[in-house]
């Protein structure tokens, strides 16, 4: 399947990705040809097959619901691009 | 530079143990040998003053006989495993400056054991390459050149800083990750050994997420029983990461040397692939000949989706980071650049931030997980995941490990295959399907190839069952005799 200017615009998008248009061209061309290659995957017969979503088969272990670590404000906010007092700073959310 | 660096792991660690050299003195040797091997770029941080810190602390600890199982042996620590305290930054530009306030599991484990750190090594960013020409730090050069050329040759990636670093002889041993191949591909194009274990032997806390259900870290060093000492090291449980495996680790290193007599080595048949240089397939040859030698059964098998390992990846591995990296937003770590509101600023600093392969990748994620797609590629890729798996369920009835090459080719020049995403993909394609079916896999330097290049040969084993990858290997390296090395040009 091609992917077009306007679906690469749509996609940049989604993933707060700033592309200047003219980057979705190219970007358009390249996408599609690795999507051509991975079209491939049509080929295998995957009727019945359930999706793989782990490699190692092992139950999740459990532990006690208590806290075990935080506290220490100064810490998570050492690498912040900007905070105040015991806070990250953002740009404003809700206009 | 001194007789020191060019130990192995092993003899280093029994000499600091007969006292015949302190840990200080390796850790200056090696400092020297790093700071003169700039050339290279396979440092991107060093860090000489903690170094001879931890080397101090280490000659304390044995005077006082309390010395650990790699007690003041300099190693060097992949860029994306995080480091308390020490520029952390997955060769990317959106985390430039990022000090993590706490360290990974894996090198804390290092640590515990008495090793010591000279610092980060360089890769692709966010490990997302096979030259580590995607560094937005700049590429490492392969220490080896082709006999004659002194042209720069990729050290392969993602972990090629670790890879350069161990060939130089810049560091004992190295960590390095594998989402897709990036320990035994480099290690291939290098010289060295490089293992990545069983899925869930290694902790991923602390390691900078690519994609999580492929990552796993690994060593890399000079000789397949340093790489058996480096893992046990690195390996065990980790509350703190779900994934992580509540099994023992077994003493790796006592596999090495062991008879392989009667085991049983698969040759995957799909593996012999069109446009395979012909001193690979000798090399392979060459390989099933040793292990014949030394007593093992050689039996053809079939892995008969081994050719949608790749395009199978580079869905599900796009997808996992285009959803791990949603992280870098520019609010709690890492870049900012400011926009005219909330989104634009997510959006420029992500533009500025992530480098052109980290960018494409995480384009392909977003597109194959969009509303309408995600049946068709995602769920596609996840039950193709499965076949992979299967074909090598099947496979391990009638064998106990399979032999194939390691890469495609040996290292090739910078700039040789950067425009062309997916002839760069393209070198995974005998090492991917290890991660996706979450096997153990291991690559051997098996000789060299006519331009004076080193190449390597892969093996795979059963779920836990490194040890008898490190008894093939250490076959395989017995009867190779690789001893060959770089000629210093840096």
């Amino acid at each position: 399947m091609a992917i077009d200017a306007a679906t690469v615009r749509k996609v940049a998008r989604l993933a707060r990705i700033a592309e200047p248009e003219d980057r979705l061209e190219p970007l358009a061309k390249e996408l599609s040809g690795i999507l051509n290659w991975i079209e491939q995957l049509n080929e295998v017969d995957t009727n019945g097959v359930e999706p793989m979503t782990t490699s190692v088969a092992t139950t999740l272990p459990m532990r006690d619901d208590v806290v075990t670590d935080g506290g220490d404000p100064a810490k998570v906010l050492a690498n912040a691009p900007k905070s105040a007092k015991d806070f990250f700073v953002v740009p404003k959310v809700v206009e | 530079m001194s007789d020191l660096t060019g130990l192995t792991l092993k003899a280093a660690l029994d000499g600091l143990a007969a006292k015949s050299f302190s840990s200080e003195e390796i850790t200056r040797a090696h400092l020297e040998a790093v700071e003169a091997a700039r050339a290279l770029n396979a440092y991107v941080v060093e860090t000489p003053e903690k170094a001879l810190d931890m080397a101090r602390a280490s000659d304390a600890r044995r005077a006082k006989g309390e010395a650990g199982p790699l007690d003041g042996a300099p190693l060097g620590i992949k860029d994306l495993f995080c480091t308390e305290g020490v520029e952390s930054t997955a060769a990317s530009k959106i985390l430039r400056g990022f000090k993590p306030t706490y360290e990974s599991t894996v090198t804390s484990n290092l640590w515990r054991d008495g090793a010591v750190m000279l610092g980060k090594l360089n890769m692709d960013e966010f490990a997302m390459g096979s030259s580590n020409e995607t560094s937005a730090w700049g590429p490492v050069a392969n220490p080896w050149r082709a006999e004659g050329g002194n042209a720069n040759l990729t050290p392969g990636g993602s972990s090629g800083g670790s890879a350069a670093a161990v060939a130089a002889e810049l560091c004992l041993g190295a960590t390095a990750t594998d989402t897709g191949g990036s320990i035994r591909q480099p290690a291939a194009f290098t010289g060295t050994v490089g293992i990545k274990p069983t899925y869930g032997r290694c902790s991923r806390w602390g390691i900078v997420a690519f994609a999580s259900s492929l990552d796993q870290a690994g060593p890399m060093a000079r000789t397949v029983e340093d790489t058996a000492i480096l893992l046990r090291s690195m390996c065990g449980h980790d509350p703190k990461d779900s994934t992580s495996l509540p099994v023992e680790t077994p003493d790796f290193a006592s596999f090495c040397g062991k008879s392989v007599k009667g085991l049983r080595v698969g040759i995957p048949k799909e593996y012999r692939v069109d446009g395979m240089p012909a001193e690979i397939e000798k090399l392979w040859e060459q390989g099933i000949a040793w292990l014949k030698e030394a007593g093992c059964e050689i039996v053809e098998v079939s892995l008969p989706h081994t050719k949608y390992a790749l395009p199978a990846y580079y869905i599900i591995a796009p997808a996992e980071a285009s959803s791990n990296l949603a992280r870098y937003d520019g609010m709690r770590y890492g870049l900012r650049v400011d926009g005219a509101n909330l989104t634009e600023t997510y959006e420029n600093t992500r533009a500025e931030g992530f480098g052109a392969e980290v960018k494409r990748r995480i384009l392909i994620g977003t597109y194959v997980l969009s509303a309408g797609y995600y049946d068709a590629y995602y769920l596609k890729a996840l039950k193709v995941r499965r076949r992979i798996a299967d074909d090598f369920d099947q496979a391990w009835e009638k064998v106990d490990a399979l032999l194939t090459p390691t890469a495609p080719s040996a290292a090739f020049a910078l700039g040789q295959k950067s425009d062309d995403p997916v002839a760069m993909y393209l070198n995974d394609i005998f090492t991917v399907t290890v991660n996706l079916a979450g096997l153990p896999g291991m690559s051997v330097p098996a000789g060299l190839d006519a331009q004076g290049l080193p190449l390597g040969l892969q093996l795979i084993g059963r779920n836990l069952d490194e040890g008898t990858l490190f008894s093939l290997g250490s076959a395989i390296e017995k009867a190779a005799d690789f001893k060959a090395k770089p000629k210093k040009w840096w």
